[in-house]
């Protein structure tokens, strides 16, 4: 069953393409990988989808619905949470109150927004920073934030955008527990990522680009076997070669 | 002790009036109150929302004016001010922050200096409805201080405890998500133009009853008075940073400060000049004097400038830095 | 026909001069990204100098200019290097500080020159002030003339500083891209400096200019500083170019208001096209030639 789909999208940037008529679909439930090398529009899709950038053409649909040019925060109210793969957390608020403010997009009063925000924090094991400031957290624990806040808004889908990315080995593990808790609770995901590792592991299926577009899909297996993605992250010579 | 800090304040202030009889003591104490409103409307807008405010005067002086026709073109009590000046000023504020909020940072400061500016010549140039620079004048209800005392305590306290509340609730929340980040508040499902927008209004609101509080109370207005950018709007900003941006607080210390400070240039040092200048008989002194009593404006400058380097947080802000370095200095002092 | 060219000539002549103000507050707009708002009381100050090189000294403006111009440099790096570059390392709740830094500058250095000159008009009366020729039968004031033709030399010699020398390139990259600026090498506080000298400079030129032919007062600053902003804003914040169309479009606006609304709304007219500006074209001129 189809959750979200994007059609045919296109964005240019002056008289560059940064996507050039992507479409894909991802179904409920399903952890959704979009992959390609630096500079292939992984991030500017994510930013079409939530609207931080207005799309130049096609149609982003959500439950059946048309939000290609919904303003963000009504993308968020629908039921789409983001990460930012640069951060933001809101630095001189507590976690716990990062995550409160979250919150309140479903629930309306403090009390109910804080007993949602701790129970998030406990899921995601940030539970034990929640008086700290935000911006004094690590990196690790400042990604982890960013999923942890979309969380509390109650999403339908997830979009992350490189949380693995900076991590060292223990906290990688942990992410990819995390994600994979997340989707178990049913929330379906689409996850950018560069470290293979955690996309080949965890995605169902898997979306490749390069210079924005489209390139292959497949499960991970078939995506890591199909030659244009081979050339595309490492060279011709490999893709041809052996 | 922190805790109870602001009964007793409330307490002293309650009965300041019944034993301090002095009715210049009594004025001064109105125009802190006055700036504790107007300080904790306008820290609302940069100190928790994150947008910079120039404006300050536009809300103020509709209000102030909104009191004054009622006096002068409806021939009512300009008391009414106090229950329309709130929503006069919102009407300012409205169309205002629906323009201009699209625009980010020291853009929407520019905006809100043109609406200071564009509102003193409205009410400077439409002669007709305001009478232009004559401005208006209103017979004062009562010849005691007492009553407009108790006027603004209640109109400060009660500005103290709604953004109190405010800031606890889910506004006060949405209000800080932008200050930190617009970015990520928008995509955390805030709708960031129209909390703006409440900030903004919000205020509007208390400034404008401040204003008309303010004509009732002075029984003068006239553009230059009301809409002034150095007397009101940066006067407010004054208030906001000296005492602490993005704090309950910080605006009630900021009113006591530079309600001082603006007393402490307007009497010459208190009197300390002019008491120099006839010891000496110097013209000289005489002459500084004369243009230290004007010179608030310098003071404030140079106060900005200051305020901005070294206490950046306010006094509240930054009280356990000024602790700090009376701290060391005594350590300093022991050592030595 | 007569007054329509006589008021498109004074727009023009008036606009060269707006355009050297403009590019001075669009220089340290984009390479510091704030809003200098104590840039007309800069302009304040070296008309003051110029004012009492001329009463004190009988020094003609156009020689003061070489007094004036390094003063301000002077005075305009010092701003920056002791009261904005701090606020970098300073953290702080209170958004835009160094924006209202500069407000409180403007603030103090309109006190001080009242505290000095009085809140006294003062104008600088020289053999030329009120000289005119006629080309047909339009006027031209010939200090405004040649007051239009040093900003023009102003402004290409300020071009080809930008695009030619070592230092104007590094300006140019710092206000492109401040970090990556920073990464080629680029002291970003030395050029920060620099261009708040360059950018007041520029501004007493233009006050230094308008001696002989404005008046003068303490307060002459806050109008200045909203034409100053007035042009940056429609010239797109930050375009060394724009400046001059912004510039030149506010003298014309000014000189045809004055002519055929009345000299009453002088102020006001920078105020409506300031509003006309931000409701519009959001991005000034800049915006029309980009997208």
């Amino acid at each position: 069953m189809i959750l979200f789909k994007i059609e045919n999208l296109v964005k240019y940037f002056g008289g560059l393409a940064a996507v050039n008529g992507v479409s894909f679909s991802v179904n409920r439930g399903e952890i959704f990988g979009l992959i390609g090398p630096n500079g292939s529009g992984k991030t500017t899709i994510f930013n079409l989808i939530s609207n931080f950038h207005k799309p130049s053409g096609g149609k982003i649909i959500f439950k059946d619905k048309d939000i290609t040019n919904l303003k963000t925060n009504k993308i968020c109210r629908l039921g789409i949470g983001r990460t930012f793969q640069v951060v933001k957390p809101l630095g001189r608020l507590t976690v716990l109150d990062n995550v409160i403010a979250s919150a309140f997009l479903r629930v309306h009063n403090k009390t109910e927004a804080t007993k949602v925000a701790l129970e998030t924090l406990e899921f995601c094991n940030l539970i034990h920073r929640k008086d700290d400031l935000a911006k004094s957290l690590p990196i690790g624990e400042r990604k982890r934030l960013e999923i942890t806040r979309s969380m509390a808004t109650n999403p339908d889908l997830l979009l992350l955008d490189e949380t693995a990315a900076g991590l060292n080995p223990g906290e990688l593990d942990e992410a990819i527990e995390l994600i994979k808790k997340i989707r178990d609770r049913g929330v379906t995901i689409i996850i950018v990522e560069h470290i293979m590792k955690v996309i080949m592991t965890i995605s169902d299926r898997i979306h490749a680009i390069n210079f924005g577009q489209t390139i292959a899909e497949g499960t991970p297996e078939e995506v890591a076997n199909d030659p244009a993605v081979i050339e595309a992250y490492l060279g011709e010579e490999y893709a041809h070669g052996k | 002790m922190k805790k109870y800090t602001p009964y007793i304040l409330l307490f002293v202030l309650i009965i300041f009036p019944l034993v301090v009889r002095n009715s210049y003591y009594q004025h001064l104490m109105i125009l802190v109150l006055i700036w504790v409103v107007i300080g904790s409307g306008w820290n609302i807008i940069p100190g928790y929302t994150g947008q910079v405010s120039f404006g300050d005067a536009a809300f103020f002086g509709t209000g102030a004016y909104t009191a004054g026709l009622f006096a002068s073109k409806l021939g009512m009590s300009a008391w009414w001010g106090m229950a329309f000046g709130g929503f006069a000023a919102m009407a300012i504020a409205f169309p205002f922050g629906w323009i201009c909020f699209r625009l980010r940072g020291a853009y929407f400061a520019l905006a809100s200096l043109a609406l200071n500016e564009v509102c003193r010549h409205v009410a400077t140039v439409w002669e007709s409805l305001t009478n232009g620079m004559v401005g208006i004048l209103v017979m004062p209800t009562f010849v005691s201080k007492i009553p407009y005392y108790y006027v603004a305590l209640s109109l400060a306290v009660f500005s103290i405890i709604f953004i109190q509340s405010v800031m606890k609730s889910r506004w006060g929340y949405y209000f800080l998500s932008i200050r930190e980040d617009q970015d990520a508040a928008e995509s955390l499902g805030i709708d960031t133009h129209y909390y703006k927008m409440i900030s903004l209004n919000i205020a509007a609101f208390l400034t404008g009853i401040t204003g008309s509080l303010f004509m009732n109370y002075m029984g003068f207005i006239d553009p230059e008075v009301v809409f002034s950018l150095h007397d009101i709007s940066i006067m407010a900003i004054l208030v906001g940073i000296v005492g602490g941006v993005g704090t309950i607080y910080g605006p009630v210390v900021g009113a006591f400060v530079m309600v001082a400070v603006h007393e402490f240039f307007r009497t010459g040092f208190l009197g300390f000049f002019k008491t120099l200048a006839s010891v000496t008989g110097s013209d000289f002194v005489n002459t500084v004097a004369k243009y230290v009593s004007q010179a608030h404006v310098l003071g404030f400058g140079i106060l900005v400038v200051l305020v901005i380097l070294y206490l950046p947080n306010g006094i509240v802000g930054d009280w356990d830095k000024i602790i700090g370095i009376f701290t060391r200095f005594k350590r300093k002092g022991e050592s030595s | 026909m007569d007054v329509f060219l006589q008021t498109l000539v004074a727009g023009i002549l008036k606009g060269g001069l707006y355009s050297l103000i403009g590019i001075g507050m669009s220089l340290i707009m984009g390479v510091m990204g704030i809003i200098n708002l104590a840039h007309g009381q800069l302009m304040m100050v070296a008309m003051y100098i110029t004012f009492a090189l001329h009463h004190f000294l009988g020094i003609d403006p156009y020689i003061s200019l070489f007094i004036a111009m390094p003063a301000l440099f002077l005075l305009g790096a010092l701003i920056q290097k002791y009261t904005l570059n701090p606020l970098l390392e300073v953290e702080s709740i209170l958004p835009e500080n160094q924006v209202l830094m500069t407000v409180g500058i403007g603030m103090v250095l309109t006190e001080i020159a009242r505290f000095i000159f009085s809140s006294d008009y003062k104008s600088v009366k020289t053999s030329y002030s009120n000289a005119t020729f006629f080309i047909g039968e339009i006027s031209f004031s010939i200090a405004l003339v040649i007051a239009f033709f040093i900003a023009v030399g102003f402004t290409l010699l300020m071009f080809w500083f930008l695009l030619k020398t070592d230092i104007g390139r590094s300006i140019r990259a710092t206000a492109q891209d401040k970090d990556a600026a920073l990464l080629m090498g680029v002291n970003s506080k030395r050029i920060t400096t620099i261009t708040f000298g360059l950018g007041s400079a520029l501004v007493a030129a233009a006050g230094t200019l308008l001696i002989p032919i404005y008046y003068l007062f303490p307060d002459i600053g806050g109008p200045f500083t909203r034409k100053a902003f007035v042009i940056t804003i429609l010239g797109g914040l930050g375009s060394t170019v724009g400046a001059i169309f912004g510039g030149v479009t506010l003298g014309l606006a000014e000189s045809f208001g004055a002519t055929y609304i009345g000299m009453a709304y002088d102020d006001m007219i920078g105020l409506i096209i300031f509003i006309l500006v931000l409701l519009f074209l959001p991005g000034g001129f800049k915006r029309l030639t980009k997208v």
